[in-house]
């Protein structure tokens, strides 16, 4: 979780990622932000997170966004 | 059959009247009935086109959830027996199937789309490449009909059945529900381009008679009507005299052309989906809204967010993130931070499929170089916006310091951004209306030039086919739409008119119904001009 945070607040370290869970609802990411994060995450976690996982349940906040890639892990 | 016709008018009127009388499980079926007929209307030989999205997309959609269906049973069936490995080729096995039907799905549709829409433009440029290597062979333009809201109901279609196979929507398996949702004519005109899982919840279940919905559906008609005629046919007539006769009208008149324009294509467009979302909402059904105050942005990034909203989700969800994150993108991606450096890396993918999007927003406006041209004037913009926000942030911050608060909070700085915005988009939209290219930069290059900017006070606007009770009346049209535009800010304006008492509301309605009457561009023989988005 901790690596994931680290990716996020790169990108917005103005933002508390560990306590916002409007991420997408709010516009604090943008399609820009996600298509970065996606691109870090499958570097990082070695996982694939293609377009259909790219839904606001997923990228809402941090802890969405690390359930899904646990997710991912498991399936692989 | 114009929106703004009294064919129209009629043929909603019937349609409410006995959609509410019919028991409420026919009221579907009605639906269908009525938006085979309004296409029918519109051109027999069109319905060809929409039968055939219909059938091949349900059919197509129906098999790619029959083969999830299938998964889902044999992986429960042989859940002990199956090894981690085997389930995993099981699955990449039926995804690859379901994709070739996802394929076939995307070829049919969008080559019709493609053969009607862009054959002459190819033998165009096709035959232009050839005249300039000298040959005197030219290739023969053919007589295509482009069917009505063909580019609006086909990518419907279309995201259905993407999201189908994505297993975010499950597929209708009642042909003529799946038929309605294609081509419920309140959008077949100039969209919005609806999602199945929102436009299906409303679509097909029974509604009855709900006097306030009805009454909200009413008023938002009548609002669209009071755009569409009062204020955008009748600026129509000044934007038509500067861009047809360019030679005349250059300098001064082209930033008037420019303005004149940004509020015609917002009435007109604006005034459409408010009738679409009207009629939708009479009949008790939830139309996405297309439309956010798009004139408030302070840049263009969020005036596409607030513009045309349902074309904008589906570029970004079809095209954008799977370009964006697809496997050859990413290792590219890789390949361009270890050679060029984690800065340009990093951006590729976003750049790239980027300017994929604009490309195709260009193309699907129109099928000329002047919407390329308009498209990817956009992604330079938005571009280069983004490589110059760290710049923003830093401006912001001085400012902050000196002023002691944050800039973008001062009103007057936010008129700046507003203004910049509008004007930015009015300069991109010039290739919306000259004929060609290099027509429209001389325009640009005559509107940065200037010289004649006296024709702003000296009366020559007035002859550009508007008199002064025109240019009253869109003074008039325009403070009211500023107002409405900025009581939305605090929720509806339409429930803000239900809480008044019954003489206050009357009034509103009679005086709004009698603009549209006395105000509408109408006159002998004049027709009221086809929307702007219908020919996309």
């Amino acid at each position: 979780m901790e690596d994931l945070l680290e990716i996020l607040r790169d990108l917005h370290p103005e933002v508390d990622f560990e306590s916002c869970e409007t991420l997408i609802d709010d516009k604090i990411l943008d399609s820009f932000d996600i298509v970065s994060i996606i691109a870090e995450v499958n570097d990082q976690f070695e996982v694939t997170i293609s377009a259909e996982h790219i839904i606001p349940e997923n990228f809402n906040s941090a802890r969405a966004l690390y359930e899904l890639i646990q997710r991912l892990e498991d399936e692989d | 059959m114009l929106f703004t016709s009294y064919e129209f008018l009629g043929f909603i009127l019937i349609l409410f009247v006995l959609y509410y009388l019919i028991p409420t499980k026919f009221q579907w079926p009605l639906l269908l009935a009525a938006s085979y007929v309004f296409y029918f209307l519109a051109d027999p030989f069109y319905l060809i086109y929409i039968l055939t999205t219909t059938v091949t997309v349900y059919f197509l959609g129906c098999r790619i959830e029959r083969y999830r269906e299938e998964q889902s049973g044999y992986l429960k069936d042989h859940k002990e027996e199956l090894s981690r490995e085997e389930k995993k080729a099981y699955k990449s096995g039926i995804k690859k199937r379901q994709w070739r039907l996802l394929l076939l799905g995307l070829l049919i549709n969008l080559g019709i789309l493609a053969v009607v829409k862009y054959t002459n433009f190819a033998i165009a440029n096709v035959n232009f490449v050839l005249h300039c290597f000298g040959s005197s062979r030219e290739f023969g333009l053919v007589d295509l009909v482009l069917p009505m809201g063909i580019s609006f109901y086909t990518f419907q279609a279309l995201g259905y059945i993407i999201d189908v196979y994505r297993g975010t929507v499950k597929a209708q398996k009642n042909p003529f529900q799946f038929a309605l949702f294609v081509s419920f004519f309140p959008q077949l005109v100039q969209g919005p381009i609806s999602r199945y899982q929102d436009l299906s919840e409303t679509l097909f279940g029974g509604h009855k008679f709900h006097a306030e919905t009805v009454c909200f559906g009413l008023e938002r008609i009548l609002w669209g009507f009071f755009k569409k005629l009062v204020i955008a046919d009748r600026i129509l007539v000044g934007v038509n005299t500067i861009v047809r006769n360019p030679e005349e009208y250059g300098g001064a008149y082209v930033l008037a052309g420019m303005l004149f324009y940004a509020l015609e294509l917002y009435a007109d467009f604006t005034g459409g989906i408010d009738i679409t979302i009207g009629v939708a909402q009479v009949l008790g059904i939830t139309v996405t809204e297309n439309f956010n105050r798009p004139y408030f942005s302070k840049s263009i990034k969020e005036y596409w967010r607030r513009w045309h909203i349902t074309m904008g989700t589906w570029f970004t969800d079809y095209i954008f993130y799977p370009i964006s994150v697809c496997k050859p993108m990413l290792k590219f991606s890789r390949f361009a931070r270890e050679h060029f450096g984690e800065a340009i890396g990093k951006r590729m993918p976003v750049y790239l499929s980027s300017f994929a999007v604009w490309l195709a927003t260009g193309i699907w406006h129109g099928a000329s170089w002047n919407f390329v041209v308009w498209g990817l004037g956009n992604w330079v913009v938005i571009m280069i916006s983004q490589e110059l926000e760290p710049l923003y942030k830093k401006f912001h911050e001085w400012a902050g310091r000196r002023f002691g608060r944050e800039i973008g909070e001062n009103v007057l700085f936010r008129c700046f951004q507003v203004i910049r915005t509008i004007l930015l988009m009015s300069v991109l939209r010039t290739f919306d209306c000259y004929r060609d290219v290099p027509l429209t930069f001389r325009m640009l290059g005559s509107a940065v030039r200037g010289g004649n900017w006296q024709i702003f006070w000296d009366g020559s606007l007035l002859g550009l086919g508007l008199d002064m009770a025109d240019y009253g009346i869109l003074a008039a049209g325009l403070v009211l739409l500023l107002v409405v535009s900025l009581l939305q800010r605090s929720g509806s304006v339409r429930e803000k008119i239900a809480r008044r008492p019954y003489p206050v509301r009357f009034m509103i309605w009679y005086g709004l119904f009698l603009a549209v009457l006395l105000m509408g561009a109408y006159g002998i023989g004049y027709d009221a001009s086809q929307f702007i988005y219908n020919q996309f």
